[in-house]
């Protein structure tokens, strides 16, 4: 499913963030990427949805090189990825529903489909009574939340998330915790970046531990 | 506001050169050549050169002016009455009115007619006011070439405008177009709201630049009549009409949609998650 073979990834400025890293990660497993901050976490995840480029070995994600995949041609693939983000990266300007329904409305679904749909993965996340909210009437935990509920509103094959509890407690990180679990168990594929190691152990998952942009355990 | 000010110019252009080729066609259109006949030639010949010339290919029509209706109307004009009264001759001669077959008075064909007729042994003289039209028609080139160039300089204002204010759009839309692509929204997607508000922007200040000039001409239009009343004439000021207004509402929108594609193209690469 995702296929890392030596790669590595040196910023521009000459930092080298991930340094030949071999790695595989099986469709519809549940992966947890932690290391200190700066280990290269977050560069993992930014390689896969395509937001930076590698700069020396081969990706392979879904049978695709990602090195083939032509600038115009990312958008599409992004599509098949959820990314949910530390600072959720959501739209103040826009109600609860239209965030959620961002992913949908880019791939061209119907009116009807969207609303189904966003209320549905609103449902799921518990916060389908904040619909025609904005995010800053919301909790940060919540705003983690409805970021989730974008995230697989559009049923994407893999989902990615960096850092997604680092801004709440351990009662609410625990419940989003859950919330990738149930939606790994319906077969996506699921990376999490996360420095807290105590948490994500109690999670039971395989844990690939970075250091200084290499992998030093993948078991 | 700006694009439709910017726009107003060169369609008040169009309006003034549409009234100005009017005045000057009119001109040109009244081209009449005054043959005088020699004082020796009566009246009975003066009628059949005036129908003989009816014939020729280049003449449309001809209208004999017989020496006492001029001399009959100078007196009226005049008011020397008494004066005309007391000569023993008539002192003018048969005029005979020639109004060509072309219209344009600085056709090199109006000269090539001047020059044969006045080979006609009954012809002394002729006349006709080409020299100040010709130098009309010639001022009113050059300021059509100067509307030309000032209007393509304020057109490129207009792109100028629509662009700044879509890139100043694009930059405070950052994050949303940041998070699009992040999901998946290919450029075209993200491009389309832009151009949306181009074509807008474009059909706004067509209407803004419609409305001034609009304006513009009911206040003008009292002056200029009054003005071609001292003339005797009756030129009216005409608008822009319905061909022009949706030439001006169509180069609004096109400035619109090219100056916010070529701005958005410019910028939208340089905003990456």
């Amino acid at each position: 499913m995702i296929q890392f073979t030596n790669v590595s990834m040196i910023y521009p400025g000459g930092n080298k963030a991930l340094q030949d890293i071999d790695l595989s990660i099986e469709k519809g497993e549940m992966v947890y990427i932690s290391g200190r901050s700066g280990a290269g976490k977050s560069t993992l995840l930014r390689l896969i949805n395509l937001i930076d480029r590698h700069t020396r070995g081969q990706i392979v994600i879904k049978g695709q090189n990602l090195e083939r995949i032509k600038s115009k041609r990312i958008s599409l693939f992004r599509r098949n990825i959820g990314f949910i983000f530390q600072d959720h990266k959501l739209l103040n300007d826009r109600t609860i529903f239209d965030n959620v329904a961002l992913p949908l409305v880019i791939a061209g679904n119907t009116h009807q489909d969207i609303k189904r749909r966003v209320q549905a993965s609103l449902d799921k996340v518990g916060l389908l009574s904040k619909i025609n909210s904005y995010p800053m009437e919301l909790s940060s935990g919540e705003r983690q939340r409805i970021g989730f509920a974008r995230a697989v509103v559009h049923r994407p094959s893999i989902l990615l998330a960096d850092e997604p509890t680092g801004n709440l407690d351990p009662a609410l990180s625990w419940e989003i915790m859950k919330l990738f679990e149930q939606f790994n168990q319906v077969g996506v594929t699921v990376m999490i970046a996360s420095h807290e190691i105590d948490m994500i152990r109690h999670m039971q998952k395989r844990i690939i531990i970075l250091n200084e942009g290499r992998v030093i355990n993948a078991s | 506001m700006v694009i439709g000010i910017a726009l107003a110019f060169p369609a008040g252009f169009i309006v003034f050169l549409d009234n100005v080729s009017a005045v000057s066609s009119s001109l040109n259109n009244t081209v009449e050549l005054n043959l005088f006949l020699d004082m020796e030639v009566n009246e009975k010949q003066a009628t059949a050169l005036k129908d003989r010339l009816a014939t020729h290919n280049d003449i449309k029509e001809t209208i004999l002016i017989k020496n006492d209706e001029a001399l009959s109307e100078y007196k009226k004009l005049s008011g020397f009455d008494n004066v005309l009264d007391a000569l023993d001759e008539n002192p003018f001669p048969h005029l005979i009115l020639v109004k060509p077959e072309f219209n344009n008075v600085v056709d090199t064909k109006v000269t090539r007619l001047v020059n044969e007729l006045i080979e006609i042994p009954e012809v002394e003289n002729i006349q006709y006011d080409s020299k100040w039209i010709n130098r009309l028609v010639k001022i009113i080139d050059i300021v059509k070439l100067v509307v030309l160039i000032l209007s393509a300089l304020l057109v490129t204002a207009v792109l100028l405008i629509i662009g700044n204010t879509i890139r100043l759009s694009i930059y405070n839309n950052r994050d949303e177009i940041e998070i699009t692509k992040l999901f998946g929204g290919s450029d075209s997607f993200i491009q389309r709201p832009f151009l949306y508000s181009g074509f807008w922007y474009g059909v706004f200040g067509s209407f803004v630049a419609w409305l001034l000039v609009i304006v513009s001409i009911s206040i003008l239009d009292a002056p200029i009549k009054k003005l071609s009343g001292l003339y005797e004439t009756s030129f009216q000021l005409s608008g822009l009409g319905i061909a022009n207004t949706l030439f001006l509402f169509g180069i609004g929108i096109f400035l619109g949609l090219i100056g916010s594609w070529i701005s958005v193209k410019r910028h939208l690469s340089s905003i990456e998650p």
